[in-house]
């Protein structure tokens, strides 16, 4: 909302300068975004008189201007391109060294020549003001700004005061909750209530002319459950004119463009009052009626916008005999509005129901001032005030003539809400000591009375229900910053649950790894699916979807976290990052048939390329098991994925080159290093490697538990020995037999190295171990180190694999 | 035989001058002091001598040998701190090369300060809730006394996945949540991810994070929330953090209160850093809506509580000076290596 502070003034004398006002009323809750002095960019323009013309010497287009700008001394020389100046005219001068605005913005003007002749400053026309003809209408767009006699013609005096454009607007943020506020009259009342100042404003009252407004109009609601209240009232013998400076600068400082008389007054109640009205020609009312009905299925109307929209059932209008003529509370008919002929004008002013208007409006994706207003919920009583201003301003500005009865329909006095005033409960529940009087004073002021023990909201505040509305009430006059600041009693023990800190551990494990940790968009395009290739009947292409997403690459929750970690690859190399190693903990988002709400499974995603040093597979798989390390999980093992592996993003890794981790009969992670076609689609033209692991069911079986084991008393003996076997067997499967052949001397096995080439047979490879025993019972002898490793050696021999 | 020991003596402390190295003096060592050296060949040739002149001898000959040891023994040292001396110039560096950095990840600004606000609460006693971010109608709105068509909703552009699922605008559902399963006192946090269907922009973003705190209990005042907030900024922001209430609407709040931090760059007095307010807007709050309280089966006249959210982006931009919220989740290395 939008306030012209010389309004204001009309109600209310806050008595401080713009800087106390906007912080005194921020501070009672009305919040000032920002305020700005009307033509603040205008400097050194002033009101001068053309004493003398004469054509340019030089130019057939331009003229040499004697202007009289209230100085003394001399007349100012001023060359003009104009054409519609003359001798006498009153016009605006920007002076040597002035500001003006050109194509809005602005610029400096100074003396120079002009084709040879001294130009000692510029006449401006309306634009370069800021200013266009809905301001000044008896003004030309293509011409300098003639001052008409609403303007103040004090030879010398600076152009904003003198035509009235140096009003004060501040725009506020007015709450749902308050529609009352989105007024002139609204914020004079909150301004009364926060600087203590005296309030007036008068009951509007018109004269009228003798008539019975039933003879021109028929109304009938026809669901008064959506409409509480309409009021209509004639005006005949319409003079459709620009209506008086006062009122378009007024309109102006709040942002509304003057059109007519007749609409301006419309505008000019509902900010005054707050209230929509609307203004119908009669000529295209058809049969005088106005009905207040749902529209029927598939009825249309052309709005004032220009824009034919379809109305369904559920919508409010307004309808003459045959046809829709206005949609309730959003916007009228095209054929319905005023023009330059009409002749008799159908007033409105309704209360109608704020949901249906909010619904009507936002299906029919236009969203008035008129609709703004009612969506909030607007109480019935004040339509007829507003009526009541409308019909007095028509004869005031002398356009048209109202006849003195009003045709209303549906309206019911509701008894006012009212809450207990317990003063203690007010104190108690703010912590505050504030004196029952100076509470009875502040609620006085706001308009509320009090009454056997009651407070007795005013009409206009709809938002009043329970003691604590009042407490708000009592606490924002008082002031929240006068409230004593308290420290919550009580003891209360708080630590993170031991999902917090399982979570806590594991990252910082993958901190620790190198990894930088990422935040990623929960949603993502559907077409990444296929980025990562996912098999087109993957179950997680099954997504909870967005009915209204910003757009395509935002439209689904994610069910996979590879694609998120893939953009952030993808991003980063094309930035021409050398390296980038991220993880990020996040969601997944799995529907679930039957649930309303889907599963939302914590994952750790895992992403690295590096083209500034050699990271590959084992370097992944070094975190993945720092990873586990870190949980605790002691029994888990590495594989390639198989066909029915429960991870479908498999699909997105190379095939030779990708790990599932097993542990407690689950698969818990996948990882690898991306497949060359995935890369591709992400543009990455380097290896790059990820991975996931699913921390639910990591944290199922993690353990936190550690003990002591007592330091070895007795040295270790180290024997290595190289093995053949075939190429394609997982060294894990050596490793196995080898620790089970062993039995308990045999502390580590080491592997150290691999080998294909020259002297074995192709086909095969060669693997080297380094085995460290012990025993806890003495020194090992030689004879207890041979006798481990021949058992080695036969079990080996059974599996096919062969000691070098 | 005397002339004999103090020739072998003096000719000693010369050869022992002329020692450069370790293994010179290990010779030099067997040559006079050694089983086959020449003090040992002057002792075995003692039988020879009368019964007055062998003790003579004798003392003389262990006196030379200890001489000779103690020489042996201090060139020794002398030696080991030349070769030491020398060891450690010819090792010696060019300090300024660069470093060998270990790789160590670093935390995303968001959650590095989120960990900072929950360490915060911890130590007031709140615990940490979370909650599901696809969220129904009723917990995100109805429960919170905003039912559907509540001009209110117009404030938080809402993504749904159906009429009845909706993605939660704001991490308030959680305190329904809360207040439906936990008796009073409560006092938690509830940290996470919100979305509103805002275009991505510098100030912007579809998806942010929240931290909703609520404290519910017998006798809580709007003076306590007051004087929590200030405890928070305070241990946020240091002892001269300053914040002001300023009357709002939240439908789930009333008396409902906008907090805001003054400006650390003007104290107040407005600069371009707050856009000549002289204070930063930071959070949302106030008392627990009495209808919220009664809908969660808490009696509202025994129990009264307060709300409040911080929005996590904001809180994280203004601790770094980021002018962009977009860097937040672009997650360039450039970016992220900074924190």
């Amino acid at each position: 909302m939008d306030l012209s502070m010389r309004w204001l003034a009309d109600y209310v004398d806050c008595g401080c300068d713009i800087k106390d006002f906007v912080a005194g009323m921020t501070m009672s809750g009305s919040k000032v975004e920002c305020y700005e002095q009307e033509g603040d960019y205008l400097s050194n323009v002033v009101v001068g008189r053309v004493e003398e013309i004469e054509r340019h010497p030089d130019s057939d287009h331009m003229f040499t201007c004697q202007v009289n700008v209230g100085e003394e001394e001399e007349l100012v020389q001023i060359v003009t391109g104009a054409q519609n100046v003359n001798k006498g005219d009153y016009v605006p001068v920007a002076k040597h060294k002035s500001t003006v605005l050109h194509e809005g913005k602005p610029v400096k003007i100074t003396k120079g020549k002009l084709r040879g002749v001294a130009s000692n400053g510029m006449l401006c026309s309306l634009s370069e003001l800021g200013l266009t003809t809905h301001d000044f209408p008896y003004a030309i767009e293509d011409g300098i700004f003639i001052l008409g006699d609403d303007c103040d013609k004090t030879l010398g005096m600076d152009i904003r005061e003198a035509i009235g454009f140096n009003d004060t607007k501040v725009e506020f943020e007015i709450t749902s909750n308050r529609p009352d506020c989105m007024s002139v009259i609204g914020l004079a009342r909150e301004a009364h209530a926060t600087f203590n100042v005296p309030f007036t404003v008068k009951e509007p009252t018109f004269k009228g002319i003798d008539g019975n407004v039933r003879d021109y109009l028929k109304v009938k609601i026809h669901n008064t459950d959506l409409c509480k209240r309409y009021i209509g009232a004639i005006v005949k013998n319409v003079k459709i004119e620009p209506s008086p400076r006062w009122m378009r600068e007024r309109l102006r400082a709040c942002g509304v463009r003057p059109i007519n008389n007749l609409v301006d007054i419309t505008n000019f109640v509902m900010l005054e009052y707050g209230r929509p009205m609307h203004a119908f020609d009669l000529r295209y009312v058809e049969g005088g009626e106005i009905n207040v009905r749902n529209a029927k299925a598939g009825e249309k109307i052309t709005t004032l916008d220009g824009v034919e929209r379809e109305l369904s059932e559920e919508m409010l209008v307004i309808a003459d005999a045959v046809k829709p003529v206005a949609v309730a509370g959003v916007m009228g008919g095209e054929y319905s509005g005023i023009m330059d002929d009409t002749n008799t004008v159908v007033f409105e002013s309704a209360c109608f129901d704020g949901a249906s208007v909010r619904t009507t409006a936002k299906k029919l994706g236009m969203r008035t001032d008129a609709s703004s207003r009612y969506e909030k919920g607007l109480d019935p009583h004040e339509c007829y005030e507003a009526l009541m201003r409308a019909c007095q301003l028509v004869e005031e500005l002398g356009a048209g003539e109202v006849i003195n009865t009003l045709a209303e329909e549906n309206y019911q006095d509701e008894t006012p809400k009212s809450v207990e005033f317990d003063p203690k409960w007010i104190n108690g529940f703010l912590g505050a000591d504030i004196p029952e009087e100076d509470m009875k004073e502040y609620l006085t002021r706001l308009g509320f009375r009090l009454e056997n023990g009651r407070v007795i909201a005013p009409w206009y505040r709809i938002d009043i229900e329970c003691k604590a509305d009042i407490a708000e009430e009592v606490a924002r006059i008082y002031g929240y910053n006068n409230l004593p600041s308290t420290i919550i009693r009580g003891v209360a023990q708080a630590k993170r649950t031991s999902k917090q800190n399982f979570e806590r551990s594991i990252k910082n494990a993958v901190l620790a790894s190198g990894l930088n940790e990422v935040t990623t968009f929960s949603f993502i395009s559907p077409k990444y699916f296929d980025k990562i290739k996912l098999p087109a009947d993957s179950k997680l292409r099954n997504t909870v979807t967005i009915t209204n997403p910003l757009g395509e690459d935002t439209g689904v929750m994610r069910t996979t976290i590879i694609p998120s970690i893939c953009e952030v690859l993808a991003r980063n190399y094309s930035y021409r990052n050398p390296e980038c190693h991220i993880f990020e903990m996040g969601n997944e988002y799995i529907p679930v048939e039957g649930e309303v709400l889907p599963i939302e499974p914590l994952r750790l995603g895992i992403g690295v390329y590096d083209t500034t040093e050699a990271f590959d597979f084992y370097n992944l798989k070094g975190i993945v098991e720092a990873v586990m390390e870190k949980a605790g999980v002691k029994e888990y093992e590495f594989a390639r994925p198989s066909e029915d592996c429960s991870f479908d993003e498999r699909h997105a890794f190379h095939p030779g080159r990708c790990a599932v981790v097993k542990a407690g009969g689950e698969e818990i992670a996948i990882f690898g290093e991306l497949h060359p076609d995935v890369l591709e689609n992400y543009g990455i033209d380097t290896r790059a490697y990820a991975g996931k692991i699913n921390m639910n069911e990591l944290m199922k079986l993690s353990s936190s538990e550690k003990t002591y084991k007592p330091l070895p008393k007795f040295p270790a003996t180290t024997r290595d020995i190289s093995v053949v076997c075939d190429q394609q067997l997982p060294v894990a499967e050596i490793e196995k037999t080898i620790r089970s052949a062993a039995g308990q001397i045999l502390e580590k096995v080491s592997l150290f190295d691999v080998y294909t080439g020259e002297q074995i047979e192709s086909g095969k490879k060669s693997v080297s171990y380094s085995l460290s025993m012990r025993s806890h019972e003495g020194t090992l002898t030689d004879e207890q180190a041979d006798n481990a490793m021949n058992k080695i050696v036969k079990a080996l021999e059974e599996t096919g694999v062969y000691r070098r | 035989m005397k002339e004999q020991l103090k020739n072998i003596e003096a000719r000693a402390k010369e050869e022992l001058s002329k020692v450069s190295d370790p293994r010179q003096l290990e010779e030099l060592r067997v040559k006079f002091l050694g089983k086959k050296g020449e003090i040992t060949a002057i002792l075995k040739q003692m039988g020879k001598l009368s019964a007055e002149e062998r003790p003579v001898i004798g003392q003389l000959a262990n006196s030379v040998r200890a001489d000779i040891e103690s020489a042996i023994s201090e060139k020794q040292a002398q030696l080991k701190s030349v070769m030491a001396e020398k060891r450690l110039k010819a090792e010696t560096i060019d300090v300024t090369l660069p470093g060998k950095t270990p790789k160590i990840g670093r935390p995303h600004p968001l959650n590095a300060v989120l960990a900072e606000v929950e360490d915060v609460f911890l130590g007031m006693g709140f615990d940490i809730v979370e909650g599901p971010e696809v969220e129904t109608d009723y917990y995100c709105f109805e429960a919170l006394n905003m039912p559907k068509h509540h001009p209110a909703r117009d404030t938080q552009d809402t993504f749904y996945i159906n009429e009845n699922v909706l993605l939660r605008t704001q991490t308030s559902s959680v305190q329904i949540r809360a207040m439906e399963n936990m008796k009073p006192p409560i006092r938690i946090i509830s940290p996470g991810r919100v979305y509103r269907s805002d275009a991505v922009d510098a100030t912007h973003s579809p998806l942010f994070h929240q931290i909703e705190g609520l404290v519910i209990d017998k006798g809580v005042t709007m003076a306590d929330l007051k004087g929590t907030l200030e405890l928070l900024m305070k241990r946020l922001y240091g002892d001269e953090a300053k914040i002001r209430l300023r009357p709002h609407h939240f439908p789930y709040t009333e008396p409902s209160a906008e907090v805001d931090l003054m400006c650390f760059n003007c104290h107040g007095e407005g600069c371009s850093m707050c856009k000549q307010e002289g204070w930063v807007e930071l959070l949302g709050s106030g008392m627990v809506h009495p209808k919220v309280l009664e809908g969660c089966g808490i009696d509202p006249e025994v129990y009264s509580g307060f709300a409040f959210g911080i929005g996590l982006e904001r809180l994280t931009m203004g601790r770094y000076s980021i002018n962009d919220m977009r860097l937040l989740y672009e997650n360039d290395m450039r970016f992220l290596e900074q924190f």
